[in-house]
């Protein structure tokens, strides 16, 4: 691995170590005793296996309705109570992780590629290149999300598919903008000037020679950008775009249920409310301790 | 630094100006999604001076001049962005300050964490269980923020403190954080110590030598936030069935009502670079160096 072949590219430990683990063991060890990370970590597992196998153990079809018990509040036979369809909202909110769980991590990924690739051709050539595309990441980052997804909607008509791009593209400057600065550093180390004496196309050293030592930054900001991807997506299946009905996702039963809270059927909304809040705040914990462990 | 501040910051705010423009029209009136190019700036240009002489074009859907529309709309997000700024700012800063006054005891961690998780939340999420809370159980707010004609100034006020909370509970994380981190570094500085032991009580340190200093970072942080306050106002004054600008062009993009998307969005774009302006103006002012700067 030639990430270990650099130790400039992760901060020193602070006292030397007797048992002397490799850059990367170092920041497992230091996640693994992390309370932050392992909270973070249990949240967000527990959704993904929802996610990935909720449909096999909830006592109900999410999607099957039974008009006669609409709106009975939580009881025994059904523990958060059933929608105005008569929809059990325990299977829906252990269900509704599925679609926000794929839509997100993908708009993550592309944005991570998009912006690392970006970034690493901006820190590397510098110059005008870089003062061009910067001006333009930066015009772009000052337009709210929920704007661009809103005109890109308009636009391209609404489907997942919009909105894993929408949220790819306009958090890739950001990633770039942290990949640019982390390359701006490296570039200038001894290895990078080697790979050049050997002629190295400049493609070999950027994803070659340079990405490598990038990593532990883009990883951090990776997490952070799940978080923000996974806010994005809840909040525009609520406005109404992306995942459609009648999948049970949060943000989507919110929206067709928040009408009726004045009536007092708060456990429509309430539960869906909370499993995102759950979400958000494990991710972020997640994010909170990678952060830590690279910093350390 | 009044030099530099004088050059670089028109730039900021020419680029601020520049970006929400030239990607909207591209998207509305092209569907281009990328571009600054020069045919689209002549385009934009004759909209833009019919703009600057008051005629936003005709709506698609309501068949009457658009300007009426924008305007009511703005005045009622003013309202409710000024009523979470006017809680926010004082109660913001004061819980930084509170926090790193109390560095790594439990009220910091307690403040920390709390005003983090607070602020990764989307706000429909801490809209709804607000509502719960407040509107439906406790029945002490409304829940729409619609309130009768001709009410007075404390009956809208009386409404829209229920909307403005979920703005306030996103943007206390930030601002709490930013004058925390502000304070710290403040706390930690030469000029602090110095005060300290040439005698000075503990109060006037503090009011004198750190707040001051702490302080400015926190300014700029509130105005970069305008930003983001637009974004949530789609989402809240959705959630709310509030009249501003934010459901305005939900509701306009929705129904592909593009002059009344485009000057929307072009209000926003005023908005946000005015906001920009006036920060950094406010920055220079405030800030002591550049003043002195100038004295001498």
């Amino acid at each position: 691995m030639s990430a270990t072949d650099t130790p400039a590219s992760l901060p020193a430990p602070s006292a030397p170590d007797a048992t002397r683990r490799s850059p990367w063991g170092e920041v497992l060890h230091s996640l693994s005793r992390s309370g932050t990370f392992l909270t973070g970590l249990f949240i967000l597992l527990f959704w993904v296996v929802c996610a990935l196998f909720g449909q096999h153990f909830v006592p109900y079809d999410p999607l099957e309705s039974d008009i006669i018990n609409a709106l009975t509040p939580p009881a025994a036979d059904h523990w958060f109570g059933t929608d105005q369809l008569g929809r059990d909202v325990f299977s829906r909110v252990i269900v509704g992780s599925r679609d926000i769980l794929t839509v997100a991590p993908l708009a993550t990924i592309l944005a991570t590629i998009a912006g690392t690739a970006l970034g690493l051709v901006i820190g590397y050539f510098r110059g005008i290149v870089d003062d061009i595309v910067s001006r333009v990441l930066e015009a772009f980052m000052a337009i709210p999300v929920v704007i661009i997804a809103l005109l890109a909607i308009v636009a391209l008509g609404t489907s997942k598919i919009t909105v894993i791009v929408v949220i790819g593209l306009s958090f890739a400057p950001i990633i770039a903008r942290t990949v640019r600065s982390a390359v701006l550093a490296e570039r200038e180390l001894d290895y990078v000037a080697a790979a050049k004496l050997r002629h190295e196309g400049a493609l070999h050293t950027m994803f070659v020679e340079i990405l490598p030592n990038v990593i532990p930054p883009i990883l951090v900001e990776t997490t952070v950008r799940l978080g923000y991807a996974i806010f994005a997506v809840a909040t525009l299946s609520f406005m109404g775009f992306g995942i459609q009905p009648p999948s049970p996702d949060w943000g989507l039963s919110i929206s067709s249920n928040y009408g009726m809270i004045g009536g007092g059927f708060w456990w429509t909304v309430l539960f869906d409310a909370l499993a995102i809040a759950s979400l958000v705040i494990g991710v972020n914990l997640v994010a909170d301790g990678v952060h830590g462990a690279f910093n350390d | 630094m009044v030099f530099l501040g004088g050059q670089v910051l028109p730039g900021n705010v020419g680029r601020a100006i520049l970006g929400p423009f030239a990607d909207q029209r591209a998207v509305d009136a092209l569907n281009h999604s990328l571009g600054v190019d020069r045919p689209l700036l002549v385009q934009y240009g004759t909209w833009i001076w019919n703009f600057l002489h008051g005629d936003m074009g005709t709506s698609y859907i309501f068949r009457a001049p658009v300007a009426p529309f924008v305007i009511d709309a703005l005045g009622n997000s003013m309202k409710l962005a000024l009523v979470a700024f006017v809680l926010v700012v004082p109660i913001g800063i004061l819980g930084g300050v509170i926090a790193a006054l109390n560095l790594n005891r439990p009220l910091d961690r307690i403040i920390s964490l709390g005003g983090l998780s607070v602020t990764v939340l989307p706000e429909f999420v801490t809209g709804i269980i607000l509502i719960l809370i407040f509107g439906v159980w406790l029945r002490w707010l409304p829940i729409a923020a619609a309130w009768p004609k001709g009410a007075g100034f404390f009956t809208q006020l009386y409404y829209l403190i229920l909307p403005s909370l979920p703005l306030f509970l996103v943007l206390f994380g930030y601002i709490a954080r930013m004058a925390r981190s502000g304070m710290i570094e403040a706390l930690d500085s030469d000029y602090t110590r110095t005060a300290v032991l040439k005698g000075l009580p503990w109060r006037t340190v503090i009011w004198r030598h750190v707040l001051r200093n702490a302080l400015l970072p926190t300014i700029t942080v509130i105005a970069t936030q305008t930003g983001y306050l637009i974004g949530g106002l789609v989402v809240i004054e959705t959630l709310f069935r509030y009249q501003g600008i934010g459901s305005l062009i939900f509701t306009a993009a929705r129904g592909k009502d593009f002059p009344m998307l485009e000057a929307g969005i072009l209000t926003i774009g005023i908005v946000y670079a005015v906001a920009t302006l006036v920060a950094d103006f406010l920055y220079s002012v405030l800030n002591p160096r550049i003043r002195l700067g100038r004295e001498q």
